[in-house]
């Protein structure tokens, strides 16, 4: 593990820089904000590009639709907003204008998750993955830090087509080092306690927190673990997945997220497991058909059992 | 101006393309009639007199764009798009069956020189608004039209667009509305009333013109002078549903249906004896 002090970040600033790195190198990216600038950290590319950013006003359905435009006219449009909204509000836009379309528009759907904190469940998008993930067309990633989210908009940008970025609010520990390789076709280990592991924790966005919290304490009660961080949810990396149970001869799937369990990654994951007929027994763990509410995050995670403790507990209870 | 010779060809051109859009819904045998045939005029307008475009090349950069908004007239881009030579009119019959490049509502990455999928309402001028301003922001001084149906104006995205682009002054844009006054449950004003609508355009700081949607001479007075005005154009292109064929014109019933056995046979045969009175003094 990292040594150094824990360094704390939203992992919408990194979105922000990531927009800002790659629109140097393409001249061709472009962004659109709703009225969020600040928050969704768009203000550094407005402020760099004034040219190339275009504020739509608290419009999200247009904001879609006039991205599929300038995409059409050969720009990267990559438009934000608060994810309740982007892809919330505006779903179908995405799907006919952006997806049917086929155009290389990338949606950083920003305030997911219960992290969103006192803002309440109105704001708390606990459904976008299952939106978007359902959508042909589209790419779904989640970094689960900072550092992440900035090497993946870079990404994104250099390798256009319809995407979705999710993003959380408050600030978080940084799990991963600018020193790591990221790419679009793989997720990435955070933690394993040994070379094997018994059981493997699937995590995506944020949340890897507490989801690496609670693998290194199952590790100290005595249980091989590992923790995979989705970053990347569509496509799936199915084979690099299949790879790590068969090397790390894992029985026992958990994943952990904060959205709905239903239709998000602990549906991927049963999915996969009944698409390929795999014996692992899958735990998932999320909210469960239920909104947020308002409280500090920690609180909400507590209320949620998201928590490092309850996510401990609730995986030690699945294995026996 | 334009010339009488050139109003008496495009009225020619118009009357063929109403009869392939007769025969695409007879052989599809599902589709929307009035709208295309009420359209049918500013399309002939577009394609053969306003826009500059290349149907050899329909990705040529400096084409000017339309964008049909209301996707569900498409039988009737697809026959003007077929007359003016971006594919074969042979081609047009297979219009809404397995395979077709002609899907029922226009798709982008079926047929070339389709600027934008859509059916959906109310997103085409966002669209259309995005294109502009890419345009503007790559110098490139082609022009963007954006077809819209009354119904449209329903949808709350449309009016989101209507004030964006009236935001940026964009004067390389054009709205042109089909103020045919149907929808589907009925007429417009009796659904949930649009009027008026020029003062609502006028409000939201568009440049309004009102023109009869069949009159080769008001649509290209409109549609090819240069903007000058600071705002962005909105055209109110005032159209007859079912345009063409009497037993069609003005009925809402016709909305959604495709014509059968006599209507088509009795439609086809008013078409081509308008046809045959306007090449006669011309030719003869």
């Amino acid at each position: 593990m990292n040594e150094s002090p824990i360094k704390k970040e939203p992992s919408r600033h990194g979105f922000g820089r990531g927009l800002v790195e790659a629109a140097r190198i393409h001249h061709n990216v472009v962004g659109l904000c709703a009225d969020l600038t600040e928050s969704t950290r768009m203000k550094e590319f407005k402020e760099e590009f004034p040219d190339r950013f275009f504020e739509v006003g608290v419009a999200e359905q247009n904001m879609a639709a006039v991205a599929s435009g300038l995409a059409a006219s050969g720009f990267i449009p990559v438009i934000a907003s608060y994810a309740m909204f982007s892809p919330g509000r505006n779903w179908e836009q995405i799907r006919t204008t952006i997806c049917y379309n086929n155009q290389p528009v990338i949606i950083a759907g920003h305030h997911t998750g219960l992290s969103v904190g006192s803002d309440g469940g109105s704001h708390q998008a606990l459904e976008d993955i299952a939106l978007m993930r359902v959508l042909p067309n589209m790419r779904v990633v989640s970094p689960c830090d900072s550092v992440e989210a900035t090497q993946l908009m870079k990404l994104l940008v250099q390798n256009p087509k319809p995407s979705y970025m999710r993003l959380a609010r408050s600030e978080t520990e940084i799990l991963t080092q600018q020193s790591d390789a990221v790419d679009l076709s793989s997720n990435t280990i955070l933690y394993q306690s040994s070379n094997t592991a018994e059981v493997v924790i699937i995590s995506t966005g944020v949340i890897g927190v507490e989801a690496r919290y609670a693998a290194q304490a199952l590790a100290q009660q005595g249980v091989s673990v590992a923790l995979l961080n989705a970053r990347i949810l569509k496509p799936f990396p199915v084979e690099q997945l299949r790879f790590l149970m068969e090397q790390f001869g894992v029985t026992t799937i958990v994943t952990v997220e904060e959205h709905q369990r239903n239709g998000g990654l602990g549906s991927i994951i049963a999915e996969l497991i009944a698409d390929n007929g795999w014996s692992q027994k899958l735990l998932r763990i999320g909210v469960d058909d239920q909104f947020g509410q308002s409280g500090t995050v920690e609180e909400l995670y507590k209320a949620y059992g998201l928590d490092r403790d309850s996510l401990t507990e609730k995986i030690k209870g699945f294995i026996g | 101006m334009i010339s009488y010779d050139r109003v008496q060809e495009l009225k020619i051109i118009a009357a063929r393309v109403r009869e392939s859009i007769i025969e695409m819904l007879v052989s599809a045998g599902s589709g929307h009639t009035a709208g295309p045939l009420g359209f049918t005029d500013v399309l002939v307008a577009l394609y053969f007199q306003t826009m500059k475009h290349n149907p050899k090349n329909p990705s040529w950069e400096h084409r000017d764009r339309f964008l049909l908004s209301h996707g569900h007239i498409c039988p009737a881009l697809y026959a003007t798009m077929a007359h003016a030579g971006y594919f074969s009119k042979a081609e047009l019959l297979t219009l809404r069956s397995f395979g077709s490049r002609l899907q029922g509502h226009p798709h982008r990455e079926y047929l070339p020189g389709i600027e934008t999928s859509s059916g959906p309402l109310g997103c085409g001028i966002s669209q259309g608004v995005g294109m502009a301003l890419g345009l503007q922001l790559q110098k490139n001084p082609a022009r963007v039209f954006v077809g819209i149906s009354d119904g449209e104006l329903q949808e709350g995205n449309t009016w989101e667009a209507l004030m964006l682009a009236a935001h940026y002054k964009l004067t390389n844009f054009v709205i042109i509305l089909d103020r045919n006054h149907i929808q589907i449950d009925g007429f417009t004003e009796n659904i949930v009333g649009l009027d008026p609508v020029a003062d609502k355009m006028r409000a939201f700081n568009y440049e309004v013109a009102e023109v009869d949607g069949h009159n080769f001479e008001e649509l290209e007075k409109v549609l090819h002078q240069k903007n000058t005005s600071g705002r962005p154009l909105f055209v109110i292109a005032h159209t007859t549903p079912g345009k063409g064929v009497k037993a069609f014109e003005n009925k809402f019933e016709w909305h959604g249906k495709p014509p059968v056995d006599k209507e088509a046979y009795d439609a086809l045969a008013s078409l081509r004896s308008l046809e045959g009175a306007l090449v006669a003094p011309h030719h003869h």
